[in-house]
């Protein structure tokens, strides 16, 4: 091997010749081939892929769509009507794109709850879980901005009292928002720059999510049991193993999006937002986007303007400490007989905010936005701590591989239950 | 690989330079000056460089420029109110009735959120011109069309969250925080007032 050049293991020329100099093939090969991962996945672990792929959709489908937009408050209603209208396959692309976010949400949402069902944010994992949360922010941002673009009715209102948040900061909480604007309203400044915004975060989301991966490198996977895996025993290869398990779970998303797009497209949807924007009239119940939901019911459970807004953000910064908050040793819920009890009440209350908060904000709604507010701090703030004490876990199992193969599983040989087990033994 | 070696020597060296110094010499060094003096002359050059940017996104002059607006009060009847457009903003005009600055006027300013007399905020009792954007969060109040509804206190209702509006716009009940704002105004004749 010439000095200078790097160690190839590959065997086409061209390949090894450029692996020889910027060993891309070598890192493929070992992050996403041979890479050891835990035996034990469930479906759970599909959604991180899948929401890689839904980040890429959003991409795709943006760059198309910025083609045909105008971002400019008299025309950019009708070049998102022209799309729908006029723009061969436009109504594909611009459906394609909406329901994106939302299945963008979705995906995520699940990604986080099987986080916080197994323990995925505890130590090593801290900050993988962090630059998890940051990438949640910054999908928020995104879609809040990129709801703006179509610039109806549910755009602009829901932009004005959204920028608004930012008058609750005391002192210089107007000037803040007149800056946001660009102006003294939200207008044309406002809907340029949320273009040009649109448009940029979602390539740093690719960074944090580079980033993201990186980190899950270096500390591997968690899994269904929470526990390390001790050996080559413990893990299967990442492909084909999981390249397949990954496909199946594809399918299934690509069918829940496609039957979203083609008979359900605006389901999701607000109908006030096919109404083009209008600074003098104010639709009679603003609601934003559903994934919103859950955060805006914490907004307005709260009787004071600076309160609500410390809240709603305070309910995601919660989510940075988690690690630190939850003080058992023990991951994955399925030895947590009663932490597991109130994580599943928790993510019912998570519901419960999201039906609430597309309520209007009055009588019983009011304080049942109240109670589940306080039972969504609850659970961060007072039970998981003092659970870590309090709980017995039940026994952990001695190892992934002892755990899923029955106790008779050896390394080498021995009665392995199942054919699945026998391929990768050979490798190991 | 060759360049992980290197960037690991470089770090080596920097280490014991740093530990050689610091065994010899606990207080201050020439080069912990030259260190701070330049990471302070970069912190204020990136400044002046980020500065700019940041500055861009306020309000541009032409935006600034286009900070009047005039009005014509005579056709507007005892009762009847108009809604024009300033800055962006809709602006409510109101030719309030007697009794409609009767009830404002008679509210003791203790019952009051945020405390101002009626004679403030109308110096003309009859015109009360103000922004018609709740102090909430922006949302556009009801009661400027007879059917819209009014709220408890007569005035304004904003529907987003329930902020409830008096004959004055002062803030009676719900989250808003202030009353509405009353823009700068002046008449320039008594039937034609000019907004900002
Ligand atoms: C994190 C990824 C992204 C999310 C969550 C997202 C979300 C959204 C949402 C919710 C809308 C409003 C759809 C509607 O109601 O009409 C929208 C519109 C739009 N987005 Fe994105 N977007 C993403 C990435 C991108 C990228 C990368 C681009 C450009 C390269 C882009 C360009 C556009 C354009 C031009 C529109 C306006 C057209 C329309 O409203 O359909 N988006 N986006
Ligand atoms: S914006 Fe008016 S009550 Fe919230």
């Amino acid at each position: 091997m010439a000095i200078g050049l790097h160690d190839s293991p590959f065997k086409n020329p061209v390949i090894r010749w450029v692996d020889q100099r910027l060993p891309v093939f070598t890192m493929m090969q070992k992050e996403y081939g041979t890479f050891p991962t835990p035996r034990n996945f469930n479906y759970f672990w599909n959604f991180g892929a899948l929401a890689m792929i839904n980040l890429l959709i959003m991409i795709a489908t943006g760059v198309f769509l910025s083609m045909h937009y105008t971002a400019h408050t008299a025309y950019a209603f009708d070049s998102v009507e022209r799309i729908m209208r006029d723009v061969n396959y436009g109504w594909l692309i611009r459906y394609v794109h909406m329901n994106g976010a939302s299945m963008f949400f979705i995906v995520v949402y699940i990604h986080i709850w099987r986080g916080l069902y197994y323990g995925s944010y505890k130590a090593p994992r801290e900050l993988l879980w962090m630059l998890g949360v940051v990438i949640f922010l910054l999908m928020m941002a995104t879609a809040f901005m990129g709801y703006v673009l179509p610039w109806g009715q549910m755009s602009f209102w829901g932009a004005t009292v959204i920028t608004n948040l930012f008058s609750a900061i005391p002192l210089v909480g107007h000037d803040i928002v007149i800056w946001l604007w660009g102006g003294f309203s939200v207008d044309n400044p406002t809907l340029n720059r949320f273009f040009s915004l649109h448009y940029l975060l979602p390539f740093v989301i690719v960074g944090v999510v580079f980033l993201h991966v990186a980190a899950l490198h270096i500390t591997g996977s968690n899994n269904p049991l929470g526990i390390e895996p001790k050996g080559p025993q413990d893990t299967l290869p990442f492909h084909p193993y999981y390249t397949i398990k990954d496909s199946v779970g594809m399918v299934a998303y690509f069918a829940v999006f496609a039957f979203l797009v083609f008979f359900m497209p605006n389901y999701l949807g607000h109908p006030d937002n096919y109404i083009p924007a209008n600074p003098l009239s104010t639709p009679a119940h603003i609601v934003p986007e559903w994934y919103f939901l859950p955060f805006y019911a914490i907004l307005r459970a709260v009787p004071d303007k600076l309160g609500g807004v410390v809240l709603m953000f305070g309910s995601i910064a919660i989510l940075f400490v988690l690690p630190w908050l939850d003080t058992s040793k023990v991951r994955s819920m399925r030895f947590r007989p009663i932490a597991r009890i109130f994580l599943l009440l928790w993510t019912i209350n998570f519901f419960v905010l999201m039906w609430v908060g597309a309520k209007p904000a009055e009588g019983h709604y009011v304080l049942i936005a109240q109670i589940a507010t306080v039972i969504y701090f609850a659970y961060f703030l007072v039970v998981l701590p003092a659970l870590g004490r309090l709980e017995k876990p039940l026994p952990l199992p001695e190892s992934i591989a002892r755990a899923v193969l029955g106790p008779n599983a050896t390394l080498g040989g021995g009665p392995v239950p199942g054919a699945v087990a026998a391929k990768p033994m050979d490798k190991a | 690989m060759g360049g992980d070696i290197e960037v690991i020597a470089m770090a080596e060296m920097v280490t014991a330079q740093g530990a050689s110094q610091g065994a010899g010499q606990p207080e201050a060094t020439k080069r912990d000056f030259l260190k701070l003096t330049t990471t302070a002359f970069a912190a204020v050059g990136v400044g002046a460089i980020v500065w700019p940017f940041i500055a861009s996104m306020n309000p541009a002059r032409d935006v600034l420029a286009l900070a009047s607006t005039e009005l014509d009060l005579s056709p507007i009847a005892v009762g009847q109110s108009v809604t024009v457009m300033w800055r962006g903003k809709p602006v409510f005009v109101r030719h309030r009735t007697p009794e409609q600055i009767a009830a404002a006027r008679a509210v003791p300013l203790s019952e009051l959120k945020d405390p101002a007399t009626d004679e403030s905020r109308a110096p003309r009792p009859e015109w009360l011109v103000m922004i018609g954007v709740c102090t909430h969060l922006g949302c556009v109040p009801l009661g400027q069309k007879p059917t819209d509804p009014t709220g408890d206190f007569n005035g304004w209702f904003c529907p987003c969250h329930g902020s409830h509006y008096d004959t004055s716009g002062r803030i009676r009940r719900g989250p808003a925080p202030s009353n509405l704002e009353i823009p700068p105004y002046s008449f320039m004749s008594p039937t034609q007032i000019r907004i900002g």
